[in-house]
């Protein structure tokens, strides 16, 4: 099997390029494995260069609440170039809201319902926020995921 | 033998209810009836509805939402009927007891628990013609026929 | 412009063992909206995987889902070992893409047989899951168990391949070459599975591209991946074999590539085993901890990636353990492949996608709903696609005088599921 070797640096380069002043922290872990910090109002913009420039495909999102923040971590895999590019947004506890990029890209959308029910994050114009995987009268308020809840008691 | 566990345990239909299993016991159920195992040759037969039903095989946990759906159908269920348990999963919750979506294990009578995780299909063989051994020997009677307070839950201990 | 009717379909019983529920939103007999909700699978694993041991936890993510038995643990282990870097033994990479690819065998031999219940073509449901049971024999032979292996360790795996078992695998596996064969032309030379599938529920590239579809789905529709040769793993850097992909995008493609990868993954397997024979050593190497950080393990299932995040702060449990299955991804393009089709076709293109619902909610029909509308069950829709294909039947002659003989059973006997 011959494979396509991982030759990905060109294209991060052009990513850090084009984030710009975006881009808050840039680790690489390996020659496969980037994590990229941006602003979390820059997740839209973050997304569409991902998605529709440089044709990543959408692995999946995930969000960790940790003492600083709730992250929210886009798994993006570079295909041809043998490498996953995560781009990751803290937002605040007080008020954990995110641009939705469901509209830009299909694949997102039965995640972000799913990060709205377990962790508690609002995705601004998200075409149909309902739950997905919770009963409907599931109590409000309380996210299974949610680590440091403010308020919120987590069912044991 | 009375007239009801005769005509009970013969030809057994079966209707199958996939809590939230892993889907590796239904496969097991499944299989049974294949052509290694071939149940059908003793006329045991899964049905697509619990009203056609005499056994009702549970696997699986039961999540909130999914314990709504197995009282619903119990309702359903024309009596005598037996409810067997296939797998580790609806006995002791297995490893998914402490999630946040799953309560305790429903209150429901439960003739024959077949362990395992998942029993493999002589298992659940040898399960079922134990308790169609039992029945008709008397040495049980369906949990759907006792009395409510003669029928102790069997709110399994935790296996830890 | 006709009246709009919902088709509930589920949560109890329908296409697969699993609760699932779809709302075909109906005019007349075409479809024009679906509507899935999940949830009654829903275990919380992610939740509970904090509160094992990176050991544990791959005991718990084996049993997401039975089929994918050991796609999960692989994603998963190798996802603690990127995080914490722990390097594997080459023999032990060997034997992880020997089961990984019997798994895929059983897998679409079991799709393969389920997707001919539902077309009404039982004979090749019986004889798929009868030389199922040959690959699950070797699967027991091999990891001691028939369906959840227990092979995957961080660092390596738990049992080794004796050497004398080798010869005897090489030649149950000779075995299945012919019934696979046989499959292949069963399905493909056949008029009246062409009839039923050619055409039928149809996946642009574009719209593949657009939902993220993986696997099978997406090769199928001409949209080239594979994570085994883009992101090589396992020992699929070091064995020869191909990609099978398609460009049509509809159910016959799904099952063509389908059936020619049972090809490849006897390929694979020969190759790893005779490997195995010259690369000797540990399968195991034995972490002691897993360092703090992060990491990203993937694996091609038999239905596409499965994707695991594992981040681990130095202690023995991982503090946040994502875990996306492929049919996550995959079954949101069933939307696109129903719209404007009927709704007997709407079984067979539900199912094309091999929808595995315990994997999808990590944690899917019909009983009567609260409001007291009568539900479709499993038996009515595959009665339907079944008089559909008896209906082609008779329109091309090729139905002899005796009655079908899944029309006989559907009153009795509906085991599909
Ligand atoms: S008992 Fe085991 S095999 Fe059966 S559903 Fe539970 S976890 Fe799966």
């Amino acid at each position: 099997m011959k494979t396509r070797g991982s030759n990905s640096a060109d294209t991060i380069n052009r990513i850090r390029g084009a984030l710009g002043e975006h881009l808050l922290n840039f680790e690489k872990k390996s020659g496969r494995r980037v994590y990229i910090d941006i602003a979390p109002e820059t997740v839209l913009e973050a997304s569409s260069l991902m998605f529709e420039e440089t044709g990543a495909r959408l692995q999946i999102a995930t969000g960790i609440d940790t003492p600083a923040g709730i992250e929210v971590m886009y798994h993006w895999a570079l295909d041809s170039e043998d490498c996953l590019v995560t781009i990751r947004a803290t937002v605040a506890h007080e008020d954990p809201s995110l641009d939705s990029i469901a509209t830009l890209c299909p694949a997102a959308e039965w995640i972000e319902r799913e990060m709205w029910e377990l962790l508690g994050i609002e995705f601004r114009d998200h075409p149909d926020l309902r739950h997905l995987l919770l009963d409907d009268n599931w109590p409000q308020g309380n996210y299974p995921l949610r680590k440091f809840p403010s308020g919120q008691e987590v069912i044991p | 033998m009375t007239y009801t566990i005769d005509a009970l345990t013969k030809s057994l239909n079966v209707f199958h209810l996939a809590g939230s299993a892993c889907n590796n016991c239904d496969i097991e159920i499944l299989d049974a009836l294949t052509p290694k195992y071939d149940l059908e040759r003793f006329g045991i037969t899964l049905v697509g509805s619990i009203r056609h039903a005499d056994v009702l095989l549970l696997s699986g946990i039961f999540n909130r939402k999914a314990t709504v759906r197995l009282k619903e159908l119990l309702v359903q269920a024309p009596k005598p009927y037996l409810v067997i348990a296939i797998g580790g999963c609806p006995a002791t919750g297995l490893m998914f007891r402490d999630s946040y979506n799953f309560e305790a294990p429903p209150s429901i009578p439960i003739d024959a628990f077949i362990p395992g995780c998942p029993p493999k299909p002589e298992a659940i063989i040898s399960g079922v013609v134990t308790v169609i051994g039992a029945l008709r020997e008397g040495a049980i009677v369906p949990g759907c026929l006792q009395e409510p307070e003669a029928n102790p839950q069997p709110a399994p201990e935790a296996v830890t | 412009m006709s009246k709009r009717t919902i088709v509930p379909i589920g949560p109890y019983h329908a296409l697969q063992e699993e609760p699932e529920f779809f709302k075909l939103h109906v005019e007349g007999e075409t479809v024009v909206h679906l509507d899935i909700e999940l949830g009654y699978n829903h275990r919380g694993i992610e939740k509970l995987s904090e509160s094992k041991d990176f050991e544990e936890t791959v005991f718990l993510v084996e049993r997401i889902c039975g089929i994918c038995s050991t796609s999960h643990p692989i994603a998963c282990v190798q996802a603690v070992e990127d995080a914490g870097d722990i390097c594997v033994p080459e023999r032990a990479l060997f034997i992880r893409s020997t089961v990984g690819e019997l798994e895929r065998i059983h897998s679409h031999l079991l799709w393969l047989g389920l997707a001919g219940h539902f077309l009404g073509f039982n004979t090749l449901w019986m004889w798929a899951w009868r030389f199922r049971e040959d690959v699950l024999n070797i699967l027991e032979l091999v990891t001691g168990n028939r369906n959840h292996y227990g092979m995957m360790k961080p660092g390596g795996v738990r049992r080794d391949i004796n050497d004398t078992d080798i010869p005897v695998i090489i030649k149950l596996l000779e075995g299945l070459k012919d019934p696979i064969a046989m499959f292949r032309d069963a399905v493909i030379e056949d008029p009246l599975v062409h009839a039923r599938t050619r055409g039928i529920g149809v996946l642009t590239r574009e719209k593949a591209i657009a939902y993220g579809a993986l696997g099978p789905t997406a090769r199928a529709s001409g949209y080239d991946i594979d994570v085994r040769r883009d992101h090589p793993h396992a020992a699929y850097g070091m064995v020869d074999w191909d990609v099978i992909t398609c460009g049509n995008g509809d159910v016959f493609d799904k099952a063509v590539v389908r059936i020619l990868e049972l090809f490849e993954s006897i390929r694979i397997i020969e190759q790893c085993l005779n490997q195995l024979k010259t690369v000797t050593g540990p399968v195991d190497s034995d972490p002691r901890f897993v360092a703090t950080g992060e990491g990203i393990g993937h694996y091609e299932a038999p239905r596409g990636e499965v994707f695991h995040y594992v981040r681990s702060d130095g202690s023995n449990r991982p503090v946040r353990h994502k875990v996306r299955a492929p049919s996550y991804m995959n079954v949101p393009t069933n939307r696109e492949t129903v719209l404007g089709e009927t709704i007997a076709d709407a079984t067979i293109i539900l199912a094309a996608v091999d929808p595995c619902y315990c994997c999808t909610e990590r944690m899917a029909v019909a009983v009567d709903s609260p409001g007291g509308r009568r539900l479709w069950g499993a038996q009515d829709l595959i009665r339907m696609s079944c008089e559909k294909t008896y209906e082609l039947m008779d329109e091309s002659g090729l139905r002899g005088p005796e009655p079908p003989p899944c029309a006989a059973a559907g009153q009795t006997r509906d085991s599909g599921r």
